[in-house]
């Protein structure tokens, strides 16, 4: 026989029985911070749990008191009231006693407050800037070869619109992750472009504000190959949640033939500048283009958000002068982001035809890339 | 012209008198709690499941933003004032506040305050979206035009505050009955002097942070703009010197009730008056010099970092008296739990707990990993809801049948606690695995890593939800059918304010009473 407490808790076990076996999620309850995989991260979650033990001790010893003295000296057990109060030696122990375990925290946290702190000497320096709403990633090269790219989300939006089934790493994946090398001290230089965002790798124990006006240090030493996921940590606008971080710690070659394919790439779209593409090109890649980096506010079906982000469809710089159309894309403007550093000219004159032609804007007319690079010289 | 208050609704409109004024203060900040609540509800009701289902991200961000402003600005510390408008004068002896025109004044401001907030959910592009800390720039470039009917409503908010403590402070200094020695006034009353002067200190400065806010949007200048040699960490350290020592504004009122409710209870004199005191004031000290821990990840010199963090976790120890203190006035009394005391027990337990994992947050390198995680949103709102409201609401039952002379279903305000205190646990509990686990605050969608605990905050807090209708409703049937009750109330009540009769009369204490 189950006891009275248990049968009055049956609904709520079933409720719960059948909703999350449903959602298939079933067997996660993660309880701790993990270790990580670098010397800092296992150090801050060492800190963490001896932190967490003292307050434990603590905790045992005030309320077993308090649970006591609940328990016995209660009116109905007959309890006389004592009238005692103020004892010094008391009053002495408990101030002195806190102050000792504070000095025993402190000591290894300054330690590693050291040892974050602690930026010199970098194999490695990438440079980390927050944009609304996703990261980019500049590899510093001393022969000025940079390579520089993008990461935006890749979840696609029917998972989020519970469409699809969701991916295990659903909302913590991305198109272009960030590669480092394993057993290198890897610097990063944090920063923004428009509000305040925040890069944070768990598994690396690093989170670093990213700043507006602050270029901020962070390093990381990963010990152990793999991918590392993280998150925007500080509000950042209506799409903080969807711009995760995702680091690949890689062995040395793979990661030094991960960057001769990046500045390839580099080199083939520099190439790509110069030629001269179909309509039907420009608009397809137009498409892809504006589904990855306009959707998310003019809306997939370019109508916007009545008083919050105008509509594409029939907006009067999608069907007025192609100049004004492009130098909003490069430049934005009037809440909206400058895209001309995160796209490339291709990208900017596929996507400035497609919104020209799509969602009922019948303007008939196509920009090559070379129109948008002759707009970014002569501006 | 007889004694007693005017009819209809000029007695409310133009009264002066302290028990008026404070129970309108605690009818208005009700409202709040009940309006905060359902924007809390909202946001739970979307996190019950990951993928977007009920509202969209910005819409979610204008309620994380209304929900802090609301709670903080609308319920906690408009009840802190009601209860020190009926309460200090009664405790102190003196026949009504100091400056009781302003009194009405610095209430009759906030609904307006209030009314206009809540208007900026109907304007063209939406609430503040920019979290209750509305971090500049996106407060300002980034910002919906409501932002400017936001800086005004905080603007009247603080001048109400401000008012509202020089009152306080004016009445406690000069309107003590002959013999009412500082050290002999209760210490709710101390606690209140103490948090006035912090409003008073740093009110100034969140009307400072605003205007230099509203500079910017429309005045051209560059505060917070870096493209204009502004600084967005300016932003952060003005808004924290305020902001820190508003969380002790928050909780030193709810120290002093539960300095008034557990010697009732346990029947037992408070264990270190003095020393209870003194701590007070040192928390009220240190509050001022622990702001930018709060900042432990935007980049501060190790220096900076590592001062904030010993500042920090020296206010441990002050705290750890005033714990120790309850704990040992219990020890060897002769208890009873009404449910004022069930709420004033549950409020040291689980402010003990979010007093812990605020000495975790203290540790500067741990910081790096809570930080803006869920693991902060457990620990804040383990400290403000069975610290401040929790403390609140065992002030009403404790002191209500005072008020209306009436006394509160014993049974239905236990069945109030418990399931308020089951929701408040089942609610915030998990966040602290949830925030452990990664997941960062204020997002509206999440990894199904984190979707177990996140449907359990949400089935708490619904319950949570519930359990404060149960509140309305055994408050409003207290006040019509309530049994009467008697001049002292609880067997083991001490101080002036047990000495009249219940109701309390409309004027107390005209000549003022003797205090030996």
């Amino acid at each position: 026989m189950l006891g009275k407490s248990k049968r009055l808790l049956l609904p709520l076990y079933a409720l719960l029985a059948v909703i999350m076996p449903a959602a298939g999620w079933a067997s996660e309850w993660p309880l701790n911070m993990t270790e990580g995989v670098t010397s800092v991260s296992r150090e801050i979650h060492g800190l963490h749990m001896q932190i967490f033990w003292w307050c434990v001790i603590i905790g045992v010893v005030v309320f077993g008191v308090m649970f006591y003295t609940m328990f016995v000296h209660r009116k109905s057990r007959g309890a006389k009231p004592a009238h005692f109060h103020e004892n010094v030696t008391l009053e002495l122990i408990w101030t002195i006693i806190p102050v000792i375990i504070l000095v025993i925290m402190a000591v290894p946290a300054t330690k590693t407050l050291v040892h974050i702190y602690d930026t010199d000497d970098a194999d490695l320096d990438i440079l980390v800037t927050g944009y609304q709403w996703k990261w980019k990633y500049d590899y510093l090269d001393d022969n000025g070869e940079n390579v520089t790219f993008f990461s935006l989300l890749s979840t696609p939006p029917s998972q989020i619109a519970n469409t699809e089934e969701k991916s295990e790493h659903y909302l913590l994946e991305v198109d272009e992750p960030v590669y480092i090398p394993v057993g290198k001290k890897v610097r990063f230089l944090v920063t923004a472009a428009d509000v305040i965002h925040s890069w944070w790798v768990p598994a690396l124990g690093v989170k670093r504000d990213a700043i507006p006006g602050y270029i901020h240090e962070a390093w990381t030493k990963v010990e152990v190959p793999g991918v590392y996921r993280g998150q925007c940590t500080e509000l950042c606008g209506k799409d903080h949640g969807f711009m995760p971080v995702v680091v690949h710690a890689v062995e040395q070659a793979e990661y030094d033939a991960w960057l001769e394919g990046k500045r390839e790439k580099a080199r083939a779209i520099a190439e790509a500048v110069k030629q001269t593409l179909t309509f039907q090109q420009l608009y397809e890649q137009g498409e892809a283009v504006y589904g990855k980096n306009c959707a998310s506010c003019h809306q997939a079906d370019g109508k916007g958000v009545a008083g919050v982000f105008p509509a594409i469809a029939g907006s009067k710089i999608a069907t007025g002068p192609v100049r004004e159309h492009i130098n909003r894309v490069v430049n934005g403007g009037v809440g909206m982001p400058p895209f001309g550093e995160q796209l490339s000219p291709v990208d900017i004159a596929a996507v400035v035809t497609f919104q020209r032609n799509a969602f009922g804007n019948n303007m008939g007319d196509q920009i090559q890339p070379i129109d948008v690079v002759n707009f970014k010289q002569g501006q | 012209m007889a004694h007693g208050p005017a009819h209809g609704l000029s007695r409310w409109l133009f009264t002066t008198n302290h028990k008026d004024i404070g129970t309108m203060y605690m009818w208005f900040s009700f409202a709040m709690f009940f309006l905060g609540g359902i924007f809390a509800l909202i946001i739970r009701a979307e996190l019950f499941e990951p993928g977007l289902q009920i509202v969209e991200p910005n819409f979610f961000n204008q309620m994380t933003t209304m929900h802090g402003l609301v709670m903080v600005f609308g319920a906690v510390m408009p009840a802190f004032v009601g209860l020190a408008n009926w309460m200090v004068p009664m405790m102190i002896g003196a026949p009504d506040m100091a400056l009781p025109r302003m009194n009405n004044l610095s209430f009759w401001i906030l609904p307006f305050a209030f009314a206009m907030l809540a208007s900026t959910l109907f304007m063209q592009g939406g609430a503040p979206n920019f979290g209750w800390t509305f971090y500049a720039p996106l407060s300002t470039t980034y910002a919906p035009p409501s932002v400017t009917f936001f800086i005004f409503a905080i603007h009247i908010m603080g001048a109400s505050s401000i008012m509202g403590a020089i009152n306080i402070i004016a009445t406690i200094l000069n309107m003590r009955a002959p013999g009412m020695t500082l050290m002999k006034m209760p210490l709710f009353v101390w606690t209140w002097l103490i948090t006035a002067y912090l409003l008073i200190a740093v009110m100034p400065v969140l009307a400072g942070v605003v205007t230099m806010m509203l500079m910017d949007i429309h005045f051209g200048t560059s505060f917070f703009n870096a493209a204009g040699g502004g600084d967005p960490v300016l932003f952060q350290h003005v808004f924290w010197f305020f902001g820190h020592p508003e969380v002790y504004i928050m909780i030193l009122p709810a120290f002093g009730v539960v300095s008034a409710i557990i010697p009732t209870f346990a029947r037992k004199p408070l264990f270190g008056y003095s020393s209870m005191v003194y701590a007070t004031a040192s928390i009220a000290i240190l509050s001022f010099m622990v702001w930018a821990h709060h900042m432990f990840t935007v980049g501060m010199p190790f220096i900076g970092e590592w001062v904030f963090m010993i500042a920090t976790m020296a206010i441990a120890v002050p705290t750890g008296v005033k714990v120790f203190n309850w704990v040992t006035t219990m020890y060897k009394g002769s208890m009873t739990f009404e449910t004022p005391m069930l709420f004033s027990i549950a409020f040291v337990i689980l402010f003990t707990i979010g007093g812990f994992s605020g000495l975790m947050l203290a540790i500067a390198p741990a910081d790096f990993q809570y930080h803006d995680t869920y693991f902060v949103v457990a620990h804040f709102h383990y400290v403000l809801v069975p610290g401040a409201i929790f403390s609140i609401t065992a002030a009403v039952y404790y002191w209500l049948p005072k008020w209306c002379g009436r006394m509160y279903d014993e049974t239905l305000g236990k069945t109030h606690f418990w399931l308020a205190f089951i929701g408040l646990n089942l609610t915030f509990f998990p966040m602290h695995f949830s925030g452990l686990a990664g997941m960062p605050r204020r997002i509206p969608d999440y990894n199904p890593l984190f979707a177990n605990w996140n449907m359990l905050s949400s089935i708490g807090s619904f319950l949570f939800g519930a359990a404060q209708v149960l509140f309305l409703y055994i408050v409003i049937r207290a006040i019509v059918s309530g049994r009467k009750a008697t001049d002292r109330v609880w067997e083991g009540s001490h101080g002036l304010e047990w000495t009249v009769p219940s109701p309390a009369p409309y004027h107390t204490f005209t000549t003022p009473p003797k205090v030996d």
